[in-house]
């Protein structure tokens, strides 16, 4: 109840607090130029749209820019913060062994959820579009998008799951296997590395094919049916209609989805934190992160690895905002 | 080069029947009109023969072949969309070389064809443009030279002008009469602008909830109408209809309507004799009602008084909306006529032209006659002294 109560008060307080901002300094600023001058009008016309983004502003500083600025600081310092050692943090990370295998399964992890969340949720999409019950499929391969990462992960533990053989399997891949006669595997030791970590990419395609379909799906349905028949006329059989007139017409859409997609996997945490913690060889920059940070307290070089993970998502954030533009223009 | 052949088709979506038993034969090189109000099925015509559309029964056939099963890409037929439908990613030039590209035709005779057609249409400043940097007037002309670079041996057109404004529109119209006359093509285009299908086909076919009400051309249409639907559709303002009773009275023919009675000349009476005492609907259309004071010479006139609700001066004519006995009807009369809102008028029934329609079967009573008459003496046997043209008819001598 008490907790009720505060979480109510502090809505109260923030949004009460906003309100009374805006009407206080607006109130401020036409005291302050009261003379019913031009300049004190131009002045006035100057200074107001600051006083609606500067609490926006502000907070964009305190939550963003110092942390960012904070964590670059200590990613040259050491473990506690306490001595300043230059770009050593920085070496160890493109040095280490368990870094350098991080670095690979990113790699890995970037060239391949993207690519098939993509491709699943492109053929999701224009199969869909031809089904009966289209908005009952598109919701049952929707749904992993609203389960959270952890949730998913854990669903996927049972999938993978391995009981030593002679016992019921309660993992179903490896119900299966024993079932066609096979011996249970564990997934993660018995597949070579780097290839386990497949395993763990399945789910982030099962999670984000979902979501690669619902934005492609729309997409397609914008495509003017006219330019498909025309096609049609023109002589383009099924595969030059996709690849000539269609996908060229929602390829904006298409590459907003993967860069998205590009970025989630970037930041891969969860799956590989519950599933199988790095272990195995199946550790990611993120998980590092984590580890380097809250395990082993050592703010230095936690703070490196997130600083090179801001550093890689700057490009992508870079081309995008850059399409973004372009698109504007022509529209 | 192809003719092509409607053979009882009909198309059903579920229950709902939109063609029925729609036979058609278009001679090769005719330019064919469908033309009717909006869902009469003359745009499910089009898709049918271009394959776009499956056929519920029946056969279509290009040339002698049946393409019932074919796929538009070998229907050997190019179309042009009231949307244009121009692919958004391509240039001007892929756009009109893709359906080339796509056959495999030879790089320097896309090229050649692309240049020529798009020469012809003064086009050829703009190939390197994409369809959204053009104007409604351009694209539209991109969409007709991607459709004459194929060839093809029927082209197909749905309402390839309704996108443009009015002036554009006429300058299109004679542009796509002319393109007909320079390609020698079939050509089938579908439109609900009745003026567009009387100025550029060869002949028309009328439409009217997935039947068809005629077939014929633009003259025969106007001076021959085969049902109240024709006479109604073809015409602007459209014709006047008055219930009437047809009687004889000592050997001649009369239409009462129960507001005014008229005498039908014996000049025109032979096919109405059999139908005396029937009920009926009679067709005046709006140029056959003349102001007494400036009535053409030659015309059998039947006089009735009106009053004028509202005048439209046109300059080059009036256009008189008039009432008697609380049925009003429109009139297109010499621009002198000095009627007034309010007044009273006497106008002339131009009786030769009138048109008798049957009340229960709403079938031309004179339809056949006609038909058969024209065909021994010439399509001017019928028609009185109207002009022929259909839009620059007006009623000044």
């Amino acid at each position: 109840m008490d907790q009720i109560s505060q979480a109510v008060l502090a809505i109260l307080l923030g949004v009460g607090g906003m309100g009374f901002y805006f009407f206080a300094s607006n109130f401020l600023l036409d005291r302050v130029y009261a003379a019913e001058t031009q300049a004190a009008d131009r002045a006035k016309k100057r200074i107001r749209p600051w006083l609606f983004v500067a609490p926006a502003l502000l907070s964009l500083t305190f939550y963003l820019v110092y942390p960012a600025v904070d964590t670059f600081r200590r990613s040259l310092f050491n473990a506690r913060t306490e001595e300043f050692v230059g770009i050593n943090n920085y070496v160890w990370a493109f040095t280490n062994e368990t870094l350098r295998e991080a670095f690979r399964n990113n790699i890995l992890w970037l060239l391949i959820v993207p690519l098939f969340s993509v491709v699943f949720g492109l053929a999701v999409a224009v199969l869909a579009d031809k089904v009966r019950y289209e908005s009952l499929a598109k919701a049952f391969i929707f749904m992993p998008m609203a389960i959270s990462f952890v949730g998913a992960s854990v669903v996927w533990r049972f999938v993978y799951a391995f009981v030593p053989p002679g016992r019921p399997q309660i993992g179903i891949l490896n119900a299966i296997v024993t079932s066609l006669g096979g011996a249970p595997k564990g997934w993660f030791i018995d597949v070579p590395r780097p290839w386990n970590s497949l395993f763990l990419m399945v789910v982030l395609i099962w999670i984000q094919a979902g979501f690669a379909m619902v934005l492609l799906s729309a997409a397609l349905k914008a495509v003017p049916e006219e330019t498909v028949e025309a096609a049609k006329i023109d002589g383009a059989n099924d595969v030059q209609l996709f690849f000539r007139i269609v996908l060229p017409q929602i390829r904006s859409t298409v590459f907003v989805v993967y860069t998205t997609i590009v970025i989630i996997v970037l930041k891969v945490f969860d799956i590989v934190f519950v599933m199988t913690s790095g272990q195995f060889g199946t550790e990611v920059l993120a998980n590092r992160m984590f580890r380097e940070m809250f395990r082993f307290v050592n703010f230095g070089r936690g703070s490196t690895i997130a600083v090179i993970l801001m550093v890689a998502v700057v490009p992508i954030m870079y081309i995008n905002i850059r399409r973004f533009r372009e698109e504007e223009l022509v529209r | 080069m192809a003719s092509v052949t409607y053979d009882h088709v009909y198309k059903s979506y579920g229950d709902t029947e939109v063609i029925k038993d729609l036979n058609i034969e278009v001679a090769d090189q005719e330019f064919l009109v469908f033309v009717g109000p909006s869902g009469c099925g003359k745009s499910t015509s089009l898709r049918m023969l271009a394959g776009l559309e499956e056929i519920t029964s029946g056969e279509i056939r290009i040339g002698d072949r049946v393409v019932n099963n074919v796929a538009p890409k070998d229907r050997d037929v190019a179309m042009v969309f009231q949307s244009y439908a121009l692919y958004p990613h391509m240039t001007v030039y892929d756009n009109m070389a893709f359906g080339l590209k796509l056959r495999k035709t030879p790089k320097h005779i896309i090229d050649q064809r692309v240049r020529e057609a798009s020469k012809s249409l003064g086009i050829e400043n703009l190939l390197d443009r994409r369809p959204r940097q053009l104007s409604g007037g351009q694209r539209q002309r991109v969409a007709v030279g991607r459709a004459i670079v194929r060839e093809p041996a029927v082209f197909l057109l749905d309402e390839p002008l309704s996108n443009l404004d009015a002036k554009l529109r006429v300058e299109a119209r004679s542009f796509i009469s002319k393109l007909h006359q320079r390609l020698g093509t079939t050509f089938i285009y579908v439109t609900h602008d009745q003026v567009e299908a009387m100025t550029m086909g060869t002949r028309i076919c009328v439409l009217n909830a997935g039947v068809l009400q005629q077939i014929d051309t633009p003259f025969n249409l106007y001076h021959n109408p085969a049902n109240i639907f024709v006479g109604g559709f073809i015409g602007s303002p459209s014709m006047n209809f008055f219930d009437a009773e047809l009687t004889e009275n000592n050997g001649s023919l009369r239409l009462d309507t129960g507001v005014f009675a008229v005498n039908i000349p014996a000049s025109i009476a032979e096919p109405y004799k059999s139908h005396a005492g029937s009920k009926v609907v009679v067709g005046i259309r709006p140029e056959d009602i003349h102001d007494v004071n400036y009535q053409p010479p030659g015309i059998t006139p039947s006089v009735i008084e009106a009053n004028v609700d509202v005048v439209e001066q046109m300059g080059n004519e009036m256009i008189l909306y008039l009432e008697t006995g609380g049925k009003t009807f429109i009139a297109r009369t010499d621009p002198r006529t000095d009627a007034r809102i309010g007044n009273k008028l006497g106008v002339a029934i131009n009786m030769d032209n009138v048109h008798i329609f049957d009340a229960n079967t709403e079938q031309s009573l004179a339809y056949e006659y006609k038909k058969e008459k024209m065909e021994r003496e010439g399509e001017h046997a019928i028609g009185g002294e109207v002009p022929v043209s259909s839009e620059a008819d007006t009623s000044s001598e």
